[in-house]
């Protein structure tokens, strides 16, 4: 992305703390270690001689550090026909919608219901149409499959649908290899995939400072294939994890530690990156708010950590609590979103989701692409075009006593301007009456409904479909 | 080309001159309006079919969210130095193609214009005679112009909603001096509402220069 004369930015961490948190960190793996389940693991562990007690394992900190020399720093992801579509480094800055909603906002009705087939298959359709939502991800869990197809089934309904990388993941040790097929068929063979990755895998620890037998098994299944992987490590300030933001940040980043250790005993180089969901408790209702601001600021400081190791990042922001899209769904998203932004959030998970992590919409998903582009518009910063600045086009104001069509203003504003889409109300009073005075969810609805009409704007190649179809139909 | 009676090669020619509207090529339109002239062909069928169909589709496309201000502009601004060109070859001929003859002006105590300004840039575009009189405008001298210069439409806008009130002067001078009926009044800017409009008994008002183009045509049953 062209940046103009400063990228704004925000930070929350010195490096002297950053240091203190990695530091820290270090000596947590080492002297109070990691739980670990998996046996492929546990082996992994074992050939390089690490100490445990039981399911306790203590990760030397010299092991840590050579782990960390061979994670990329940068991944780069394919779409699904395996063009290059998005960079995960430096500051980069992408969004793809919040994963795994298990309920539906249903637009039409306005009920917040279990969500079917149906409803991620016009999710997917209309993710493929927002052009600030570069990736795509599983993010409903719908009932009508067999509860054993519940986490593959959405990778196939993704790809047939939208050509954007996909941020996925495993319920089931045995659903990697029907999703790593689902990917291969949009690929010419494994290395192909590995070269041109078209998926992330979210693996998720259990806080604190534990790596479940089937998260570190999609982890190791991932690195083995090249394919990336996601950490998701999410302490939950005064839960299950210290009440103070920095002892979650730190908590937070022993946990991707001990990620990288499995990713890179697994495989050398495999593509990591570090990512979370953390949350504070809500000490009056007891929930996880991902619209709280504290919650942001762990994620900030996790990210900078992220940055600080030289991985690419993700993290939970862009989201809100409230139950429908409302003016708290806009707030919480839209400062999520803005200080995502800021931090230079790789892979930011959030858009269109609602109600804890629990309910998607495709109204705030709509909603959400408009505050994106102007977040996107944000980073792009002041552009310097040469001086004198003003002087210059003020003298010609005296021709016409206007500067809209001064050639100035045509060369420029399409490039200076985040052109709001409809979503966004700014029509004078009278035209917004007339167009039947609606709400931003009566906009967004319709805007919904207007890209869902239009159908495809990259359709799938046939014999990848039926590839994809014959994948699926011979695991239904 | 030899154009003669082909009526393909006409639509084409005519298409050629709408793209270049579309496209904002001042270059091309001025040059396609000089070869119609050379090319003897009908000049109001060229206006109509070829520089004001270019100008509707830049219409449509800014209704559609395509197209931006800047771009209504300059287009409007082509197709008025097109018509530079066109014009003065009809007169020759005797033909006459201005729709109407149009007053515009921003209010006395008002120094926003370009809202003014766009909707004049789009009238002329589509046929009319504007005299856009600018801004900081005393009603008086407003009403003085459109008996001048024999207007059908007086125009006026008011950003302000202090100054607002001088556009119901403009029709009270107007029945003063008994010539309310000689002229439609139609007003705009952003306090300007439809109860306000009545309360002014002005003819009609418009939200944008689109709208307004479609407005003045609707009064004057072009």
């Amino acid at each position: 992305m062209k940046v103009g004369i400063l990228r704004p930015k925000i930070q929350v961490l010195d490096e002297e703390h950053k240091n203190k948190i990695y530091i820290e960190a270090k000596e947590i793996l080492e002297n109070l270690g990691i739980f670990l389940e998996n046996e492929n693991a546990k082996e992994l562990f074992h050939n390089e001689g690490i100490s445990h007690e039981g399911l306790r394992y203590f990760i030397p900190s010299d092991l840590v550090e050579k782990c960390l020399k061979t994670v990329p720093s940068e991944i780069k992801l394919y779409d699904r026909e395996g063009k290059e579509h998005i960079t995960l480094g430096e500051d980069n800055v992408h969004f793809d919608p919040g994963s795994a909603a298990i309920l539906y906002f249903d637009e039409t009705s306005g009920e917040i219901r279990n969500a079917i087939k149906e409803d991620f298959i016009r999710f997917s359709k209309v993710v493929e149409h927002l052009q600030y939502i570069e990736a795509q991800s599983t993010a409903l869990i719908y009932q009508d499959v067999p509860k054993e197809a519940q986490d593959w089934h959405r990778l196939f309904i993704a790809l047939t649908n939208c050509y954007k990388p996909v941020v996925t993941g495993t319920f089931r040790k045995e659903s990697f290899t029907i999703m790593k097929d689902l990917l291969l068929s949009c690929r010419r063979s494994e290395d192909d995939l590995a070269r041109k990755p078209l998926a992330i895998f979210d693996a998720c620890p259990s806080p604190p400072l534990k790596w479940s037998d089937l998260t570190t098994q999609s982890l190791i299944d991932a690195a083995v294939s090249m394919i990336p992987s996601e950490f998701v490590s999410m302490p939950l300030a005064g839960a299950s994890a210290p009440m103070s933001l920095i002892g979650s940040i730190t908590q937070h980043c022993a946990e991707c530690l001990a990620g990288v250790v499995i990713g890179q005993l697994t495989k050398t180089g495999a593509p990591l990156i570090w990512g979370g969901s953390p949350a504070i408790l809500d000490m009056k209702q007891g929930t996880t708010p991902m619209g709280a601001i504290e919650t942001m600021m762990i994620n900030l400081g996790d990210v900078e950590m992220g940055k600080f190791l030289k991985m690419p990042t993700h993290a939970y922001m862009s989201l809100s609590d409230s139950k429908v899209p409302d003016t708290q769904a806009g707030f919480e998203a839209g400062m999520g979103a803005l200080l995502a932004g800021l931090a230079g959030v790789n892979m930011v998970s959030g858009p269109g989701m609602l109600d804890f992590e629990s309910t998607q919409s495709i109204e705030k998903l709509v909603i959400d692409n408009e505050l994106i582009g102007m977040v996107k518009r944000l980073l792009q910063g002041i552009e310097d075009y040469g001086s004198p600045f003003a002087a210059n086009i003020l003298k010609d104001y005296e021709d016409k006593e206007e500067l809209l069509s001064h050639p100035s203003t045509l060369k420029l504003f399409r490039k200076e301007l985040f052109l709001a889409g409809p979503v966004i109300d700014r029509q004078s009073r009278d035209m917004w009456k007339a167009s039947g005075a609606k709400s931003t969810r009566k906009r967004a609805k319709e805007e919904a409904f207007k890209l869902l009409s239009k159908g495809s704007l990259r359709p799938i190649d046939d014999r990848v479909a039926k590839e994809l179809e014959d994948v699926a139909l011979k695991h239904l | 080309m030899f154009f003669g009676d082909n009526k393909l090669v006409q639509e084409q020619f005519y298409k050629e001159i709408s793209d270049a509207i579309v496209n904002l090529d001042k270059e091309r339109a001025i040059e396609l309006a000089k070869r119609a002239i050379i090319e003897n062909m009908n000049l109001l069928e060229v206006i109509e079919k070829g520089y004001g169909d270019g100008i509707r589709r830049i219409g449509d496309l800014w209704e559609e969210g395509d197209f931006f201000l800047p771009e209504l502009m300059l287009g409007g601004t082509i197709m008025q130095e097109s018509m530079d060109i066109l014009l003065p070859e009809l007169k020759r001929s005797g033909e006459n193609i201005n729709l109407g003859t149009v007053v515009i002006a921003t209010i006395e105590g008002d120094i926003h214009s370009i809202g003014k300004t766009i909707v004049g840039t789009m009238l002329s575009a589509n046929g009319f005679e504007v005299y856009d009189l600018g801004a900081d405008v005393p009603a008086e001298k407003i009403v003085n112009t459109a008996i001048e210069k024999n207007a059908d439409v007086i125009g006026v806008s008011a950003l302000l909603t202090t100054t607002m009130f001088g556009q119901k002067k403009i029709v009270d001078i107007l029945e003063e001096k008994g010539i309310r009926s000689k002229f439609k009044v139609i007003i705009g800017g952003a306090p300007v509402t439809k109860s306000w409009t009545e309360e002014c008994q002005a003819d009609g008002f418009a939200s944008s220069a689109v709208e307004a183009v479609k407005l003045v045509k609707k009064l004057l049953n072009k």
